[in-house]
């Protein structure tokens, strides 16, 4: 039997807003005490009402418009009700039907569109912890910004959907609005994986959607996400094979047993009794106001490596690596001003940013382009090429190196000159650094 | 005339003009509680002591002179509906989930009374959550009447009504959702405000259904309302609902005089109105018309659907409102609700069902803005439209208590005014059987000052609302 994988994403982004989703209270709550940062309103006291955050709701629509979404002119939150002790008000303040944003799309690497379904604004909730019998409530992170982004089930292969998440946290990082961090839970993702059947192996890839599907939570990394999608895929192919169809149910991805684990069979959907949020007049946007929000848009990562393959005339793949982070590609372009009046153009940057892994953080541009013109005197050394000499003249100087190892640190000076001997023009700062690391 | 039995406006004269003290005053409030709340049922909690300190407070601020410009309300003593949050004072809701709850904060408008030099009491009786027309579902028992002690002084802010009618306090709060300020004042022979959704904060004070809730209070004449507006209204960064279009002085047109106003009736609505109130109402008309207004015919299409409309929109809300008293955080368990608040828990949770959502609360919200439209409409045509408050005059306690539908009912010209958003201003138009009966004045959104300015000029001619209940 030949099966089609259909994969559909859900996607919680945490915002890195100074306050919290809908009162003052600061929503940075990454290793704070407990229930630090609260008030009435996060802690769903009587009588507390919310009030939305609008930086959070402008950046909310900035990453709509980087997903390529129609923003809409008029939108509402809504209550989503349920009950768990982790949601102080009974109810999660959340978008229903009328999202700030919806149907974009996003190109991956291989042409393929992924149809964006929408991108709203929510809450987080508070955090359980369990203590033997004990359980225990962290409000910090409750009413913490959130922003859900849901795709159409466009994704046929686990390294597609790692392309898009990797592209999303980029555009999400690009636009300064979270970390983004998985680890630490501020980017969290939900993948609906099932496979269809196939006749032929050319049938139309639009038909029908299988009639099940499995959501797989618990996963903090995009080595999980590969790991655990592979496994749905067996797992379930396995089942579908000897005629049966997988359970509708949510699994959690075991790391340790490198597998899928029942979590929750959802016998039928949830009714979440959604109904417009009363206490939040609905938010109406003008086209000028959506226009306005577009012409401030920053660069986006894509759009970027075309012109920095177009205007410096790099290759792609330098242009990949340089724009994968917005830092370092504002370094890279800050370089090339400066490198101007010196005439290092800016393949030659290019070259000493990738090849010699140059710390952007602690070399500032100009810095670097005053190494570049010192260097075209004296040679930058290859870091592979170094490293051998290093390893050579280690093993050929064995005493040099045991009187060092035991606190006689002048003795540097004898492999440095050993080392030198190689490379007559070299800088002799950079082979001191680099023997200094290998004996460590 | 007993201090305790002052408005604010003489209060304040007399505060003033040194005649006698905040202290003196507060004692005559307190001596008053002491001798008729057994009986009547009006406040929760009482705090003396508190309230004692904060009038000694006030004595010496106003011996300094000056703090009257900044503190209108300098030395009142006032009570709060115990769905109003009290820093460090028991705010019970008026049910037994709550019954130790001591919040940690005040809500807006306790923030504001207490800046503009207001001295507490302590905390109303009420129907639990605000639920009810009597004061009957109180989990601390009900209210009673003060003109007929076997009767009920109607609801929710039952306890607010009976002790500024019984001369416990100056003053008091209450909100009204479907007429919870305004219907409990007419049953009690006073004046009931409620605002236009939006004018004042309903930050703090627990919610019954947030597109309805509007906060009111209720006083011993019209001024005093708007005296007290003065004080509440306004813009508020914690309640997102609240407008920012600017605070009249509520003062400035109150004597203006209604000559040339327009005053709408609906005719069709006071078919359901019993002859014991019709009479009184009628009757105000000719008043009113003496005084120089124009009364105009008007009709309120979709006032049939009102009652229907907001009993489901209403406990929709509620029973999302009250999810978070679980028990887990604060409060006591479930079980603790009484029969009404489940009543309204398990209607709402119907009603906004997967599957029934879209017949009726989707519906209700559809028919929500056809009563809008309809007094829209009606403002077109006139400035203001008056109404009885209650088709009934009070009934006797324990009358209506076992037939929900019938205590609904009795809300049946107050809900329009909180579906379509509009200020309503309850005032004394004379007494059926010996009980009161009350007028409602409604007008367009943030039409407040022309309330009070219609409302003072009827109380200007009739003497009822001067008349006290034997205790």
């Amino acid at each position: 039997m030949i099966y089609k994988t259909v994969i559909g994403l859900e996607v919680h982004v945490e915002l890195k807003t100074k306050s919290k989703m809908f009162c003052g209270c600061s929503a940075d709550y990454f290793g704070k005490k407990p229930n630090a940062h609260t008030c009435p309103v996060c802690l769903g006291l009587p009588g507390a009402l919310p009030v939305p955050n609008k930086t959070a709701i402008d950046w909310c629509i900035m990453i709509g418009l980087a997903l390529n979404c129609k923003i809409a002119n008029f939108s509402k939150f809504d209550r989503k009700n349920y009950f768990y002790p982790d949601l102080p008000k009974g109810y999660q303040i959340s978008q229903y039907d009328q999202p700030f944003c919806q149907k974009g799309v996003i190109a991956l690497s291989n042409g393929k569109k992924i149809g964006i379904t929408r991108v709203h604004m929510e809450e987080d909730t508070a955090k359980l912890t369990h203590q033997g019998d004990d359980s225990l409530i962290d409000f910090n992170r409750s009413g913490v910004p959130l922003v859900e982004i849901v795709t159409e089930p466009d994704f046929e292969t686990a390294k597609e959907v790692v392309e898009y998440l990797k592209k999303l946290q980029q555009i999400v990082r690009y636009l300064g609005v979270s970390n983004a961090d998985m680890e630490e839970g501020n980017m969290r993702l939900e993948p609906n994986i099932s496979l269809r059947e196939l006749k032929t192996q050319n049938s139309k890839l639009k038909s029908e959607l299988p009639n099940y599907k499995v959501e797989v939570k618990n996963i903090n990394s995009f080595r999980f996400v590969e790991k655990a999608i592979e496994y749905e895929i067996k797992r379930q192919t396995e089942i579908l094979n000897v005629g049966k169809t997988p359970v509708q149910e949510t699994r959690g991805w075991n790391e340790d047993k490198q597998k899928t684990v029942s979590q929750r069979i959802k016998e039928e959907a949830n009714d979440y009794r959604y109904f417009p949020e009363p206490d939040i007049p609905p938010i109406r946007l003008s086209e000028f106001q959506i226009s306005n929000f577009k012409s401030q848009m920053p660069e986006l990562p894509d759009l970027k490596l075309v012109r920095f393959t177009k205007n410096y005339g790099l290759p792609r793949y330098d242009a990949e690596i340089l724009t994968r982070e917005k830092e370092l590609s504002n370094y890279f372009e800050e370089a090339v001003r400066a490198g101007k009046t010196f005439e290092v153009n800016a393949k030659q940057i290019t070259n000493v940013i990738i090849n010699k892994k140059i710390d952007i953080e602690n070399i500032m541009p100009a810095e670097l382009i005053k190494c570049i013109v010192i260097s075209k005197k004296i040679n930058i050394l290859d870091n592979k090429k170094l490293s051998e000499i290093i390893n050579k003249v280690i093993n050929e100087n064995p005493k040099a190196v045991n009187d060092y190892k035991t606190g006689k640190v002048q003795a540097i000076g004898f492999l440095l000159g050993k080392a030198k001997q190689h490379f007559p023009k070299g800088d002799a700062n950079q082979i001191k650094i680099a023997l200094e690391m290998k004996l460590k | 005339m007993e201090l305790n039995q002052l408005t604010i406006k003489n209060a304040k004269g007399g505060l003033k003009a040194k005649k006698f003290s905040s202290v003196e005053l507060t004692k005559a409030c307190l001596e008053q509680i002491k001798k008729h709340n057994r009986e009547l049922n009006a406040f929760i909690t009482i705090t003396e002591e508190d309230a004692l300190e904060q009038a000694k407070k006030a004595d010496n601020l106003a011996s300094q002179g000056q703090a009257w410009e900044t503190k209108p309300l300098l030395g009142i003593p006032i009570a709060l509906k115990d769905l109003f949050s009290t820093k460090g004072m028991k705010t019970t809701a008026a049910s037994n989930v709550l019954k130790d709850y001591v919040p940690e904060y005040d809500a807006t408008v306790v923030k504001k009374l207490k800046d503009a030099g207001a001295i507490i009491l302590g905390k109303l009786n009420h129907d639990a959550w605000g639920h009810g027309a009597s004061g009957e579902n109180s989990d601390f028992g009900p209210t009673k009447n003060p003109w007929n002690k076997e009767y009920v002084p109607g609801g929710s802010s039952s306890g607010s009504a009976v002790s500024v009618a019984s001369d416990m306090c100056i003053a008091a709060t209450g909100t009204d959702t479907g007429g919870s300020s305004r219907q409990p004042a007419s049953f009690c022979n006073i004046v009931g405000l409620k605002p236009t959704y939006g004018r004042v904060s309903r930050y703090g004070i627990i919610s019954m259904a947030s597109s309805l809730d509007s906060i009111g209070h209720i006083t011993k004449t019209v001024e005093d309302s708007a005296l007290f507006l003065n004080v509440t209204a306004g813009k508020d960064a914690n309640d997102a609902t609240t407008s920012s279009k600017p605070v009249p002085d509520y003062l400035k047109d109150l004597k203006k005089g209604i000559r040339g106003l327009k005053l709408g009736i609906s005719r069709k609505d006071l078919e359901n109105v019993d002859d014991e109130v019709k009479k009184p109402f009628l009757f105000a008309e000719k008043q009113l018309k003496d005084l120089g207004a124009e009364i105009i015919d008007i009709n309120l299409k979709y006032s049939d659907y009102a009652i229907a409309c907001y009993y489901i929109i209403q406990p929709s809300e509620v029973s999302s409102n009250l999810a978070r008293y679980d028990g887990v955080r604060f409060g006591s368990v479930r079980q603790n609700f009484g029969e009404e608040a489940k009543r309204r828990i398990m209607l709402g949770t119907f009603t906004l069902s997967a599957g029934y959502y879209d017949a009726y609360y989707r519906k209700a919200m559809q028919v929500r803005t056809l009563i809008k439209q309809d007094f829209e409409n009606a403002f077109k045509q006139v400035d203001a439209i008056i109404s009885p408050v209650s088709p009934t005059l009070p009934w006797k306690l324990g009358e209506k208590i076992n037939d929900p539908l019938k205590m609904y009912l009795s809300d049946i010209l107050t809900v329009t005014a909180n579906l379509a958003g509009i200020p309503g201003l309850s005032v004394p138009i004379g007494f059926s059987k010996g009980l009161p009966v009350g007028m409602q004045i409604l007008g367009q959104q943030f039409s407040e000052a022309k309330l009070f300015q219609i409302g003072h000029a009827y109380e200007q001619t009739t003497e009822w609302h001067k008349m006290k209940p034997i205790l």
